[in-house]
C-alpha cells in the first residue's frame, strides 16, 4: 500500500461510512474520495420511514457520524454528483460534471432505487416514492396539507409509512396486489397480524387490488384500481419493491446477477474493485447459499470486509442476516431468512394482542423468527438459528418454560 | 462539552468530548471508538452497544428501561450497571464520566 494510492468509493450512505472508517483502522494511508448523487453528508435511511416521516426525529438527528468525524478520517466528499461509468482499464471514473477522477482500488457502494411504476398519473403532484431524505422531505410537505393518503405496496416500508402518515392524523388506505400483507417475505400469520394491527389503527387495507391509474388535475385525488374501485387521495406513496444499482458495474465488464457478484470477502470479478451493500449478490456461508440482502447490518458488516480486502487482509463477511420495523407501538426483529421452512410455529398468541414470536422451522432446526415485541425471543432465536441443533418445538411453544432454556448452554 | 473516557477490554482508554443530547454510543461512533458496533443505529433492537457504566456514575445514568432490559437479560455478561449505550442521552452532569466496553463486541 502507497501513501499515493487513492481508494475512490461511489455512493455515501452505510455501506460506504463503514467502509471508510474500517479502511483507516486497517491502517490505509492513501487517500479516499467518496462520491454521492445525493446532496447530504450520510444519513441513517431506516428512520426514513418511522421517526423522520412521523416529525418525532429531524434530519440534524439522522447524520451517520458527526462532521468532524470525517475530518479526522481524511475523507473527501463529492456531493450531488453522479458517476457516470467507469473505465476499470484505465482505472478512471466519468462524473456527469464532465470530470474525471482516477482511481488505485474502487468501491462500489451504489446501493439500490425504487422499482418506477409505469401508472397513468404518475406525474401528478402528490405522487412520492420513498428512499431518500428528499423524497421524505417531499412527502412531509404533502402531508401537511393532505387528508387521505394512499399506499401502494403492503411491504415493510410501505406500512411504516402508512402507520408515521397516521399518526400524523391522516386517513391512510394500503392497496396491496397480493392476497396477504408481506407475502413475500412473512407466515401467514405475521401477516394476519400485521392487517389486524393496522385496521386497529384505523388504516384501511385492501388485499388483491392492483393500481391501473392515478387521477387527479394537476394534483393527484383518486386511485383506480382493476376492479374500477377509485379510493380518494391528497398524497399517494408507491412503495413496491427497489432494483439493486448495477448498470455501472455491468458496463464495466464485472459479473453481475441480482446484484453485482461478490465473493465472500467482498470482492468483485475484478481484482481492484469492491462492493458492499444493498447492491451485491454474496455468499453467505451459515445460508449455505448466496443472495442479496437489503438491511443496515449487511451493509456494515460486509463493508468491513470490504475495507479488509482493499487493505490486502482476507476477512470474511458470514453473518446471519437480521433485521427490523416499526409501526405504531410494534417493534418487529426477524432473525435469518425463512424462505424454504417447512414449519412455522407460534410463541405466544397471535390472534389477540401485540406480542408473540414465529419461529420457522426446517427439519426439526430453527432457520427464522419474527419477533414482535420480544427483545427476548429475538435474542435466543438467533443463537438458536447459530447453534444448529435440533429443537424441542413442544418446549419452543410452551410459553410457561423460559425460551433460554432451549440453548445449549441456557441454564448457565 | 462533557468529557467522557470509554475504556476497550484490554485497557485502551479514549477521552472524548461528546456534545449533550447525543448518545453515549453516538460519542464512540463519532469517535471511532471499536467497542461499540451498534448495528441498529440506536433503535434499541440490536443489542451491540452495550457498556458497563463506572458505579460512580451510575446514578447520574439511571437505570435502563424495559424494552433495553429485556435486551440487556439475554447478554451473556451483564453487569448491575450494563446499559445499551444507545439509550443514554449525555447531560453536562456526565463530565468525567467512565463507562467500559466488553469484549464480545469486537
Ligand atoms: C424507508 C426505508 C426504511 C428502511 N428501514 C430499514 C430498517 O428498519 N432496518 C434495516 O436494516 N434496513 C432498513 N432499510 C434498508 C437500508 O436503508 C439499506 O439496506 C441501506 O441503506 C443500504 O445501504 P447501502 O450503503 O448499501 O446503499 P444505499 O443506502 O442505497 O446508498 C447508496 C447510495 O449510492 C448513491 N449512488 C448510487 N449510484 C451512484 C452513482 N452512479 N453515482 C453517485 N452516487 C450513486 C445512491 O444515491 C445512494 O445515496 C430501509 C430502507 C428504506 C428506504
Ligand atoms: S445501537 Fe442497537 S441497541 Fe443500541
Amino acid at each position: 500500500m502507497e501513501v499515493d494510492d487513492h481508494v475512490v468509493i461511489i455512493g455515501a450512505s452505510h455501506a460506504a461510512v463503514q467502509l471508510m472508517i474500517s479502511l483507516r483502522q486497517q491502517g490505509w494511508l492513501g487517500a479516499i474520495t467518496t462520491i454521492s448523487d445525493e446532496p447530504h453528508m450520510p444519513y441513517q435511511r431506516p428512520p426514513l420511514s418511522k421517526s423522520y416521516l412521523d416529525g418525532s426525529v429531524e434530519a440534524d438527528r439522522l447524520v451517520l457520524r458527526a462532521a468532524e468525524t470525517y475530518d479526522k478520517l481524511k475523507v473527501d466528499f463529492k456531493l450531488g454528483c453522479k458517476v457516470t461509468s467507469i473505465d476499470a482499464r484505465n482505472k478512471q471514473l466519468n462524473l456527469d460534471t464532465g470530470e474525471k477522477i482516477g482511481f488505485t482500488k474502487l468501491a462500489l457502494c451504489t446501493g439500490a432505487r425504487v422499482r418506477q411504476l409505469d401508472l397513468p398519473g404518475s406525474e401528478l403532484e402528490g405522487v412520492h416514492y420513498l428512499r431518500t431524505m428528499d423524497d421524505v422531505k417531499a412527502i412531509r410537505q404533502s402531508a401537511k396539507k393532505a387528508s387521505r393518503a394512499v399506499i401502494i405496496g403492503g411491504g415493510y416500508i410501505g406500512l411504516e409509512t402508512a402507520a408515521s402518515l397516521t399518526k400524523l392524523g391522516i386517513k391512510v388506505t394500503v392497496l396491496e396486489t397480493e392476497t396477504r400483507l408481506l407475502k413475500r417475505v412473512a407466515s401467514e400469520q405475521v401477516s394476519g397480524f400485521y392487517k389486524r394491527l393496522h385496521e386497529e389503527e384505523g388504516v384501511e387495507i385492501r388485499l388483491g387490488s392492483k393500481v391501473v391509474a392515478l387521477q387527479g388535475n394537476s394534483q393527484v385525488r383518486s386511485v383506480v384500481c382493476d376492479d374500477d374501485s377509485h379510493s380518494g387521495a391528497d398524497m399517494v406513496i408507491i412503495g413496491v419493491g427497489v432494483i439493486p444499482n448495477t448498470e455501472l458495474a455491468s458496463e464495466a465488464g464485472l459479473v453481475v446477477e441480482n446484484g453485482i457478484v461478490v465473493d465472500q470477502f467482498a470482492q468483485t470479478s475484478h481484482p481492484d474493485i469492491v462492493a458492499a451493500g444493498d447492491c451485491t449478490f454474496h455468499p453467505n456461508a451459515l445460508l449455505k447459499k448466496s443472495l442479496r440482502l437489503e438491511s443496515v447490518p449487511n451493509a456494515s458488516e460486509q463493508a468491513k470486509a470490504a475495507a479488509a480486502s482493499l487493505c490486502g487482509i482476507k476477512k470474511a463477511y458470514s453473518e446471519l442476516p437480521w433485521f427490523w420495523s416499526d409501526q405504531f407501538d410494534v417493534k418487529l426483529q426477524i432473525a435469518g431468512i425463512s424462505q424454504g421452512y417447512t414449519k412455522a410455529v407460534v410463541r405466544g398468541d397471535a390472534s389477540a394482542g401485540r406480542s408473540f414470536s414465529v419461529f420457522y422451522i426446517k427439519d426439526q432446526y430453527v432457520i427464522a423468527a419474527d419477533c414482535i415485541n420480544r427483545p427476548k425471543d429475538f435474542m435466543v432465536a438467533k443463537k438458536l438459528i447459530l447453534q444448529q441443533s435440533k429443537i424441542d418445538v413442544a418446549a419452543l411453544v410452551d410459553e410457561s418454560s423460559e425460551i433460554k432454556k432451549l440453548l445449549i448452554n441456557g441454564e448457565q | 462539552m462533557p468529557a467522557i473516557t470509554y475504556i476497550e477490554f484490554d485497557g485502551t482508554e479514549y477521552h472524548v468530548d461528546v456534545a449533550v443530547g447525543n448518545s453515549v454510543m453516538e460519542g464512540a461512533l463519532n469517535n471511532m471508538i471499536d467497542g461499540i458496533v451498534a448495528e441498529c443505529g440506536g433503535c434499541c433492537v440490536c443489542c451491540t452497544c452495550h457498556c458497563m457504566i463506572d458505579p460512580e456514575w451510575s446514578e447520574v445514568v439511571g437505570e435502563a428501561n424495559d424494552e433495553e432490559n429485556e435486551l440487556l437479560e439475554m447478554l451473556d455478561v451483564r453487569e448491575p450497571t450494563s446499559r445499551l449505550s444507545c439509550q443514554v442521552q449525555v447531560t453536562d452532569e456526565m463530565d468525567g464520566m467512565v463507562v467500559r466496553l466488553p469484549e464480545s463486541q469486537y
